[in-house]
């Protein structure tokens, strides 16, 4: 195993690797930007190098500076965690070429999944279905209709430059066509500078379902289960559990097999997430393929309750050429685990709400796990995202799951910053949630149903 | 009847749509602010033209600050 490991990345993340590495006996380095310095992984490090201000760019975005960090440390290995440089090819090239040992899949890979039309071709030739879309920007107003009508209604305007969910509308039939064609063209123009427009087929009532895989050092490739993330708002996931609830069991296998497919078909390496859209009746369902994240995931602890494995050791082992720490194909999952991630935003319409956190109490227990970033008298500051924390609820069966995190959620205290555990316990009392019938419309049509405040 | 726009939180100014002069609609967006790594676009309430804009794109707000003041 490697003797020390440098972790790019910040908060609940950063600590959460550093966790494991230092009980693997790794010695564990943070960097951090300047407003960070007080948070806990940087204090639960063996040793922190500050990179510079506050700003991505500045900081956790810095190839230069986190590679000076890692000369200047002695460090062996970078862990990039998710967001950030995690799915940079060129800054993992760089890693490499520094003789340093990159903790995920090869710069190629990476390459290749990160375009969206590449990643569809690869995915698609491996055997996985694919949803229908124009290969390439559409040539106006015209040429969208054609293509319109060849996919079919109802589609996905999307602006080919566009991300984070800007950009995107949803139409119904060539009017609808005609007149998000200009505006999102036009939109996208202004933004991005760019007037591209990709179309795709839209599927309304359709759960987000993704698979985890494991790419070993031996070259085979592992299916751990998957995992629901239909409980999103703009777009970003905020609940996800495993397994998945009302999946026909058949997709299911299907699903699995086409993923180790896939990552078998590119040579894939230590832990990646193959994303899906799951659509129709129980009994009659159907997928087609999303997108490939080449790195850890946010909700991966769901996966690491049920299958009682360490997946952040399992890709270190892997980065450092050995065999995983279990026989992973003797390995059977338990039970049912969720995830809530706990957010700086108001429960309501999902506003970012920064502050200084004045009273900080986590939920304990049995089957409790809390993956925290922050601490009372730390300060959520606007310039990253608004995750504060992820709270893992694990136990037999679903009911008892959410029975579970019932309780979890009313001793979750937290003070300061606008936070969103009123909105997990107003979904507890949703009857689809409760059922496990609900799809990612699901939050859309909570905050429908309620008046405006 | 002058109309000023404050933060509502702590926010970076990521696009500045407008300058000072400009005649705007009610709904147009004449600032982006962007906090959490989220997008947070501020409009106009009602018609008129832009006569204080003391910001510009980099600029770290604090809640309660003026982005815009239009007549």
């Amino acid at each position: 195993m490697m003797e020390s490991l440098l972790v790019a990345n910040r908060g609940e993340i950063a600590r959460r690797i550093i966790r494991t590495a230092r009980r693997l006996g790794i010695r564990a380095i943070a960097v951090h930007s300047d407003v960070d310095a007080g948070l806990p992984f940087v204090n639960e490090a063996d040793e922190a190098v500050e990179l510079g201000p506050a700003a991505p760019a500045e900081s956790y975005r810095n190839a230069d500076r986190i590679l000076d960090a890692a000369r200047r440390t002695g460090a062996c290995a970078i862990h990039p965690g998710y967001g950030f440089l995690s799915e940079n090819a060129s800054f993992a090239r760089q890693v490499e070429q520094a003789g340093l040992i990159w903790v995920g899949p090869s710069p190629a890979v990476i390459e290749l999944m990160g375009d969206k039309i590449n990643a569809r071709n690869t995915v698609a030739t491996a055997g996985m279905p694919v949803a229908p879309g124009t290969p390439e920007p559409v040539a106006g107003e015209a040429a969208a209709i054609d293509a319109a009508a060849a996919i079919g209604y109802p589609l996905m305007v999307k602006a080919s430059a566009g991300g984070g969910g800007m950009g995107m509308a949803v139409v119904h039939d060539e009017d609808g066509l005609r007149k998000q064609y200009a505006a999102v063209s036009g939109f996208a123009e202004r933004m991005f500078g760019d007037p591209g427009v990709l179309l795709e087929r839209y599927y309304p009532d359709a759960r987000h379902v993704e698979v985890q895989i494991l790419g070993l050092a031996d070259g085979t490739v592992v299916a751990l289960g998957e995992r629901n993330c239909s409980v999103q708002r703009r777009n970003q996931k905020l609940v996800e559990e495993t397994p998945s609830p009302g999946l026909d069991p058949e997709l299911r296998e299907h699903m699995l097999a086409a993923a180790v497919q896939a990552g078998k078909a590119v040579g894939y390496r230590n832990a990646g997430t193959v994303e899906c859209l799951v659509y129709g009746e129980p009994g009659a369902q159907s997928f087609v393929f999303l997108e490939m994240n080449t790195r850890l995931q946010v909700e991966h602890p769901v996966t690491e309750e049920v299958w009682g494995i360490d997946l952040v050791e399992q890709q270190l082992r892997i980065a450092a050429g050995e065999p995983p720490s279990v026989d992973l194909a003797a390995l059977r999952p338990h039970g049912h685990a969720l995830e809530f991630r706990v957010n700086a935003e108001d429960p309501v319409r999902f506003l970012p709400g920064p502050g200084m956190i004045t009273t900080w109490t986590e939920p304990a227990g049995d089957g409790v796990r809390v993956d925290a970033g922050y601490a009372e008298g730390t300060r959520v500051t606007p310039s990253y995202d608004s995750l504060m924390a992820k709270l893992i609820v694990h136990a037999d069966s679903r009911e008892a799951a959410l029975a579970r995190a019932r309780t979890a959620l009313a001793s979750f205290a937290i003070a300061g910053p606008k936070h969103n555990l009123p909105f997990f316990v107003e979904l507890l009392g949703e009857p689809s949630f409760s059922d496990g019938t609900y799809s990612t419309a699901l939050v859309t049509r909570m905050r429908a149903a309620r008046p405006r405040t | 009847m002058a109309q000023q726009i404050t933060a509502d939180i702590a926010a970076n100014v990521w696009k500045v749509l407008v300058s000072e002069g400009s005649a705007v609609a009610a709904g147009d967006t004449l600032v982006i602010l962007e906090s959490m790594k989220m997008e947070l676009p501020i409009e106009a309430e009602s018609a008129g033209t832009v006569t204080k804009l003391p910001v510009s794109e980099g600029d770290v707000l604090d809640e309660g600050d003026l982005i815009v003041e239009i007549t």
